[in-house]
């Protein structure tokens, strides 16, 4: 899959990563669904039992994978079929954004949303300007990076591999 | 040919704890030394660059290696010992996952480049010459300095490592049960980290006084309050990082009275300590209000620093991403 959207004379089409709570947003995209509510197909929805399943570790994986956004969707204060996960959901995130922003993730590209089973509407809304802001900051391309920075280490391996000192008597 | 094994110590960025290490082993070096050749330890002996190059491959039963990658030089001399050894130790937090000298990895080589050799107080350089890899002196002799790579490394993101041992730096009792599975042939799996697989507070002597709910209101820094000798450091609202680290220096650092920094790494279930740490950390306060847990979270001045800050190089993201 590539970045670009083929039909889209080049636009870049983001790639989202959403975590939705299985019990409010999961529900609330559903509903969306068979409302027919037009919104933009750059979600990838991964439906967990709770927002607070979500570790910080998903939404980093996520990231290193190659998502230009993740959005992760959970239940209203007060309204969490497990009592107390969105709260810790909230506390890990707020965390977590300002570790993203000393690592240079730009604003934006994590975003944490309450959305009730009721609100189809909120999740056309959230998604729609989502990726819209996401377009505007363009691709992450973590994968990429990744490669980028590691070819500084191709020219070392090819000349230590070349001088190598085959000794077979040893052994 | 002496039937002995033989035996390489080297090392790359760090500061030199890893090879006091070696030396805290007390008598047990002497079993050590009795057992083995050493045939490569430049912190203690005289060892030049030809000395590896002139080695067969393989002719090296282990190398303990400890330190990040930075430089062209530490890559070439791990490329090459690699080659030389059957068996290749990552030795201590620098060489598993960065270490300190990771931290670096906040900053783009520029911003390091320029405040070390412009603006750093003290720094006396109105030329504003930085070093470079090739030079002519006046007797047209030329110099050649190792390359300063754009980030720091692992030592198992340069080359493929067999072992880790664990530490900032590795504890004596760990050294030598990791020396003597060598020795014996008793290994484990490739990849394995010669430390217990659980997280630190499961060998913490202060585990019972944890509470199951840590409902932290505040977070101070061991330097600003005083932290009681017997309670759980974490339940004190210090930060600790036993939750999310693994264990085998059977609670050093607070048997020193003072929060676990961190220094062994996650353990095998943990892809990535930092963001793990901010799972449980952050998990772990009462406040259910974003105003009120943004002032319980002010209470961490510098998250990557601190939840980071053995192995920023080995975390999902590796290094600041718009450098």
């Amino acid at each position: 899959m590539t970045h670009h959207d083929k039909k889209g004379a080049g636009r870049f089409e983001p790639r989202i990563v959403a975590f939705f709570c299985n019990w409010c947003t999961y529900t609330a995209a559903d509903l969306a669904g068979v409302s027919r509510l037009k919104y933009a197909p750059n979600t990838r929805v991964i439906r967990v039992m709770c927002s607070g399943r979500v570790d910080p570790q998903f939404v980093l994986d996520a990231f290193s994978r190659g998502a230009d956004g993740v959005l992760l969707g959970g239940c209203h204060p007060g309204d969490c079929h497990y009592a107390e996960g969105n709260y810790k959901t909230l506390r890990r995130m707020r965390l977590l954004e300002r570790m993203l922003k000393d690592m240079g993730v730009s604003d934006g590209r994590f975003r944490l949303e309450w959305i009730s089973g009721a609100e189809g509407e909120k999740v056309k809304t959230v998604v729609n300007d989502m990726v819209a802001k996401v377009r505007a900051l363009g691709p992450l391309d973590l994968p990429g990076k990744f490669k980028d920075w590691d070819s500084e280490l191709e020219g070392l391996a090819r000349s230590v591999h070349a001088s190598s000192k085959e000794a077979a008597h040893v052994r | 040919m002496s039937a002995k094994p033989k035996v390489g110590f080297y090392w790359c960025a760090s500061c030199g704890g890893c090879e006091e290490a070696v030396v805290d082993l007390a008598e047990g070096v002497l079993d050590v030394v009795a057992a083995v050749d050493i045939v490569l330890w430049p912190v203690a002996m005289d060892f030049k660059r030809s000395d590896v190059e002139g080695m067969a491959d393989k002719s090296m039963t282990v190398c303990f290696i400890n330190g990040a990658v930075r430089t062209s030089e530490q890559e070439e001399m791990v490329r090459m010992l690699r080659k030389k050894a059957q068996f290749v130790i990552s030795f201590g937090s620098c060489a598993n996952s960065g270490g300190i000298p990771g931290l670096a990895n906040q900053f783009s080589k520029e911003t390091i480049l320029k405040f070390v050799y412009e603006d750093c107080p003290g720094v006396d350089n109105s030329a504003r010459t930085r070093p470079q890899t090739r030079m002519k002196d006046e007797g047209d002799r030329s110099l050649h300095l190792p390359v300063f790579r754009d980030m720091v490394r692992s030592l198992d993101q340069v080359i493929d490592v067999d072992y880790y041992l664990p530490g900032c730096p590795p504890t004596p009792k760990l050294i030598m049960g990791g020396v003597q599975a060598l020795l014996s042939g008793k290994l484990p799996a490739k990849g394995t980290v010669l430390s217990p697989d659980v997280a630190l507070c499961d060998e913490c002597p202060r585990k019972d006084s944890k509470p199951t709910d840590l409902a932290l209101t505040e977070f101070k820094r061991p330097h600003l309050a005083p932290i009681d000798p017997e309670k759980c450091i974490l339940a004190q609202g210090f930060l600790c990082m036993g939750p999310a680290t693994r264990s085998g220096c059977e609670a050093l650092c607070v048997k020193g009275n003072m929060p676990c920094s961190g220094c062994f790494g996650p353990t095998s279930k943990v892809r990535d300590q930092g963001a793990k740490l901010v799972s449980c950390l952050a998990g772990s306060i009462a406040a259910k209000e974003t105003p009120e847990i943004d002032k319980v979270l002010s209470g961490i001045p510098d998250p990557v620093g601190s939840f980071y800050r053995y192995g920023l190089p080995k975390s999902m993201l590796k290094r600041r991403i718009d450098n």
